[in-house]
C-alpha cells in the first residue's frame, strides 16, 4: 500500500499547476463575468499536451492514465472550473468513446486532431425529455444508402458551438430502450447540424451549454461508433470515466475554496468557530481526493470501477458544494460580492451535483450494486 | 500509488477475519451485556500472534507496521469493538517505548508485550486534565536511582489488567508541558492501585480504570527519553494511535452496515423487500460512500505513520475525526434501517451505535482534532 503519488504523477501535477495558475487562473474572473469561452486557456492547454492526456502516443496524445487525467482536471478546476469542464468533457466523454470503441481507421482519423486540440470534443446524449433516463432518448438515425440520416434535438451539451466533433447517440433499432441506441461521430459543419439555444446559467459561465439540433444530418457508416444497438454501452462506459474527471473538478473547486479561506483567515485573524469549519472542510476534501484517486487507479489498471467512480463523483461534488458554501460563510459579505472567487466557486460547484449523472443517479448506481451483490 | 495491501498483510487479515468470525463474533453480545473483560479473547489474540503486530521482529513481534495494526483493529471491530481495543491499546501502550525507548528498554520491555504475556496500558489523562493534558498534576520525584510517583490517572483503558503501564508525570515543579516525563511501570515492581472501574455507554467489555499512584517507585532505567521529554512523546504517540481509532471506527461502521444491508434485503413490507425502496437505497449509497471515504483516510494516515511523513499530525487527526464522525452517523442510520428491531439488544446494531460514540471522544476529542487540523492549516 502506497497512497502517495508516484514521481511521474507529481511531476505531471506540478506542470499542470504551473499552467493553471499562470495562464488559466488570471482569466477566471473575466471568463465568468463576460460569459466567454476561455480560448487562450484552451489553446495553452493544447500547447502543453493537455487535450490528449488519455490518448496513446501513437495517436499523438500523452498516453497517460486515468489518475493523471483526474489530477489534470483537479488542477485546472482550482484555477477555473469552466476551463476544467471544457477539457474534461473533451477528454473523457468527447474522446474516450473513440479510444475505447472506435475502429483503427476512426482512431487514426480523429484522435490526432483531438489530441492536438485542433478539434474540441463533445458528447450529445441528453435530450429535453431524457436526462437521467438516457435510454428513453428520441433522436433517430435512419439507414439511408451507405449511411444514416439523423434527426432530433440534444440539450445541455457542453462545448456546444465550439466543438469540432460530437459523439451523438441516436435510435437505430426497433427496441425502445437501451438496445436500440447507436453512437455516431458527427463533425461540426455537417449539413443540417446547428446550435440551438445556448443557456444562461448560474455558474460555469465560460463553458457553453446548449442545444444541438440535428435536421436530416447525413452521417456516413464509417462514422458509426461500434455496432448498431451498442450505443448505450458506449455511453455508460464513457460516463464511468467521465465521473472520474468530474470528481477531479469537484476536488479542484473545493481545494480552491479551502485555500482561499485559509489565506483570508490568516490575513484577517480567526476564531475557533471558523477554525472548526476550516478543519472540517479540509478533512472532507482529503477524504474525497482519495476516493477519486482510487477510482482512477482502478480504471487505469483495467479493473471494474463503476461503483467507485459513482462514489467518487457523489462525494467529491457534494463536498465541493458543502465546502464552497462554508468558505463563503467564513468570508462573509466580501465573499458574496460579484467577482469574488467565493461566490463563483459556489455557483460553479452546483452544476457538478447535477451533470454527468445527478447525484441521485449515483446513489442509484451504488445502491443497485450493494443490493444485488452485497 | 498502490491502494492494495501486501500479500503478507492480506494473509494476516484473512487469519484475523477467520478467528474473529469463529471466536469473537459469537461472544460480542455477551461481552457487552456482562461488561466483563474477555480474557479468553486476549489469550486467543496472544496465541495467534495478533498482539505481536505492533512490534517489529527484533523485539519479538511480527510487523510493527501501522497499516497492519489498523487492518487488524478494523477486522476485530467489525464484530466487537471491545475486543478491538485489546490490540489497539496493546499498540497504544507500547508506542511510547517504541518511539522513545532506548535499545535496552525496547529489548527488555517489548518481548513480553509482543507475545501477549503482558497487557500494556497508557496513562495520560487525569480527573482535572483531559484535553489539556499539559495541566496534569501527577508528580514524579527523583530519589537516587528511582523516581517516586504520586497522583491519579483517569479513563485508563486496561489500567486494571495491564502488566505494563506507561505513565506521564511532572518531574519539574514549573508544571507546564516542559516538565512532563514518561515512565514505564511494571506491575510486579511498581504496583499501582485501581481505584474504580467505570460503567460506560459502550465498549463495555473493555475495562476503563481510575488509577491511583501512592509513592510508587520506578527505577530511573524505566524513564523513557530525557526528563521533560514526556509531552513530546505523548504527542508523537497520539499521531500513531489516532489512525488506529479511525480504523476502529471504520470497523464498527462496517460491521453495522453489513448487518443492516443484509437486513433490508430480507425484511419485507408493502409486498417487497425494503431494500427496493429508493429512500432506503439512498441511505445505503450514502453509508457505503462515507465508509469508503473514511477507509482511504485511515490507511493514508497509517502509511504516513510508517513513512514518517512530515504532515502526519494533520492527516492522523483528519482520519480520526472523519472516521469517528462517520461511524456515529452510520451506526445511527443502521439502527434506523432496522427500525424497532434496531433498538433492541437482540440485534447487534444498537451495541455498535453505543460503541461508536467513544471514538468521537477518546484519543483526543473531535474538537481537539479540529484544533490540531486548523493549526496545521493556518500555520
Amino acid at each position: 500500500m502506497d497512497l502517495e503519488l508516484a514521481p511521474e504523477h507529481s511531476t505531471f501535477r506540478a506542470a499542470v499547476r504551473e499552467l493553471a495558475q499562470g495562464v488559466v487562473r488570471p482569466l477566471a474572473v473575466e471568463v465568468d463575468r463576460d460569459h466567454r469561452f476561455p480560448q487562450e486557456a484552451i489553446r495553452a492547454a493544447a500547447e502543453s499536451g493537455l487535450m490528449g492526456v488519455l490518448i496513446p502516443r501513437e495517436y499523438g496524445g500523452a498516453g497517460l492514465d486515468a489518475l493523471a487525467f483526474a489530477i489534470c482536471i483537479e488542477e485546472l478546476a482550482q484555477a477555473c472550473a469552466s476551463t476544467a469542464v471544457i477539457v474534461d468533457v473533451h477528454t473523457s466523454v468527447g474522446t474516450e468513446p473513440i479510444l475505447l470503441f472506435g475502429d483503427e481507421e476512426q482512431k487514426k482519423r480523429w484522435l490526432p486532431r483531438l489530441a492536438s486540440g485542433e478539434l474540441l470534443g463533445a458528447f450529445a446524449l441528453t435530450e429535453p425529455a431524457s436526462g437521467s433516463d438516457a435510454a428513453a432518448l428520441k433522436t433517430t438515425a435512419r439507414r439511408s444508402g451507405d449511411g444514416y440520416v439523423l434527426n432530433g434535438t440534444k440539450t445541455f451539451i457542453t462545448n456546444v458551438g465550439h466543438a469540432g466533433l460530437y459523439v451523438v447517440f441516436a435510435r437505430t433499432g426497433p427496441d425502445e430502450r437501451a438496445a436500440g441506441v447507436t453512437a455516431f461521430l458527427v463533425p461540426a459543419g455537417s449539413v443540417g447540424l446547428r446550435v440551438g439555444q445556448v443557456f444562461d446559467k448560474m455558474g460555469l459561465n465560460g463553458s457553453p451549454t446548449g442545444e444541438l439540433v440535428l435536421e436530416d444530418v447525413e452521417v456516413p457508416a464509417a462514422n458509426r461508433l461500434g455496432a448498431e444497438g451498442k450505443g448505450f454501452v458506449v455511453a455508460m462506459r464513457a460516463l464511468d470515466s467521465g465521473r472520474i474527471g468530474i470528481s477531479g473538478q469537484g476536488l479542484g473547486i473545493a481545494q480552491a475554496a479551502v485555500d482561499e479561506a485559509r489565506v483570508l483567515m490568516r490575513d484577517r485573524g480567526h476564531d475557533q468557530g471558523d477554525d472548526f469549519t476550516l478543519a472540517d472542510m479540509a478533512t472532507r476534501v482529503e477524504s474525497a481526493r482519495l476516493l477519486a484517486y482510487h477510482a482512477a487507479w482502478l480504471c487505469g489498471r483495467g479493473r471494474p470501477f463503476t461503483r467507485q467512480a459513482s462514489m467518487a463523483k457523489l462525494h467529491c461534488t457534494d463536498t465541493a458544494m458543502q465546502v464552497t458554501v462554508d468558505a463563503l460563510q467564513i468570508a462573509g459579505e466580501e465573499g458574496a460580492r460579484a467577482g469574488s472567487p467565493f461566490e463563483r466557486h459556489m455557483r460553479d460547484a452546483k452544476a457538478l451535483q447535477i451533470y454527468e449523472g445527478s447525484n441521485q443517479v449515483q446513489r442509484i448506481v451504488i445502491a443497485r450494486e450493494l443490493v444485488n451483490t452485497g | 500509488m498502490d491502494f492494495e495491501f501486501s500479500a503478507e498483510q492480506v494473509a494476516i487479515r484473512d487469519t484475523i477475519r477467520e478467528l474473529v468470525q469463529d471466536r469473537v463474533a459469537p461472544r460480542a453480545a455477551e461481552i457487552d451485556q456482562t461488561g466483563e473483560y474477555p480474557k479468553d479473547i486476549e489469550r486467543l489474540f496472544a496465541d495467534n500472534g495478533i498482539l505481536g503486530i505492533p512490534f517489529p521482529e527484533e523485539y519479538g513481534g511480527i510487523s510493527g507496521s501501522s497499516v497492519t495494526i489498523c487492518m487488524g483493529i478494523e477486522e476485530i471491530a467489525k464484530a466487537c469493538a471491545s475486543s478491538s481495543l485489546i490490540l489497539a491499546v496493546q499498540a497504544l501502550g507500547s508506542y511510547p517505548i517504541l518511539v522513545a525507548g532506548s535499545e535496552e528498554q525496547k529489548k527488555r520491555l517489548c518481548p513480553p508485550l509482543a507475545s501477549g504475556d503482558k497487557v500494556a496500558a497508557y496513562a495520560l489523562s487525569e480527573p482535572g486534565s483531559g484535553s489539556d493534558a499539559a495541566a496534569m498534576q501527577t508528580r514524579a520525584t527523583k530519589h537516587g536511582s528511582e523516581y517516586v510517583l504520586n497522583g491519579t490517572k483517569q479513563f485508563i483503558t486496561h489500567g486494571s489488567i495491564a502488566g505494563t503501564l506507561v505513565v506521564f508525570a511532572q518531574t519539574d515543579p514549573r508544571e507546564d508541558h516542559r516538565g512532563i516525563s514518561a515512565f514505564v511501570l511494571e506491575r510486579e515492581t511498581s504496583p499501582w492501585k485501581v481505584e474504580k472501574l467505570e460503567h460506560k455507554l459502550g465498549i463495555r467489555g473493555s475495562p476503563t480504570a481510575q488509577i491511583v499512584l501512592e509513592d510508587v517507585k520506578v527505577p530511573v532505567s524505566n524513564r523513557l527519553g530525557e526528563e521533560g521529554a514526556g509531552f513530546k512523546i505523548a504527542l508523537a504517540v497520539l499521531d500513531r494511535s489516532r489512525p488506529g481509532i479511525g480504523a476502529q471506527a471504520l470497523g464498527i461502521a462496517e460491521g453495522a452496515f453489513a448487518y443492516a444491508l443484509n437486513y433490508v434485503k430480507e425484511r419485507r413490507q408493502f409486498g417487497q423487500a425494503i431494500a427496493a425502496f429508493q429512500g432506503i437505497q439512498f441511505m445505503l449509497a450514502d453509508i457505503a460512500t462515507q465508509i469508503e471515504a473514511s477507509r482511504h483516510l485511515v490507511y493514508q494516515a497509517a502509511t504516513k505513520v510508517d513513512g514518517k511523513a512530515p504532515d502526519l499530525t494533520k492527516v492522523a487527526a483528519m482520519a480520526k475525526l472523519f472516521a469517528s464522525d462517520m461511524a456515529m452517523r452510520v451506526t445511527t442510520d443502521c439502527v434506523q434501517l432496522l427500525g424497532g428491531y434496531g433498538y433492541i439488544s437482540d440485534y447487534p446494531v444498537e451495541r455498535m451505535m453505543r460503541d461508536a460514540k467513544i471514538t468521537q471522544i477518546y484519543e483526543g476529542t473531535n474538537q481537539i482534532q479540529r484544533v490540531v487540523i486548523a493549526r496545521a492549516l493556518l500555520r
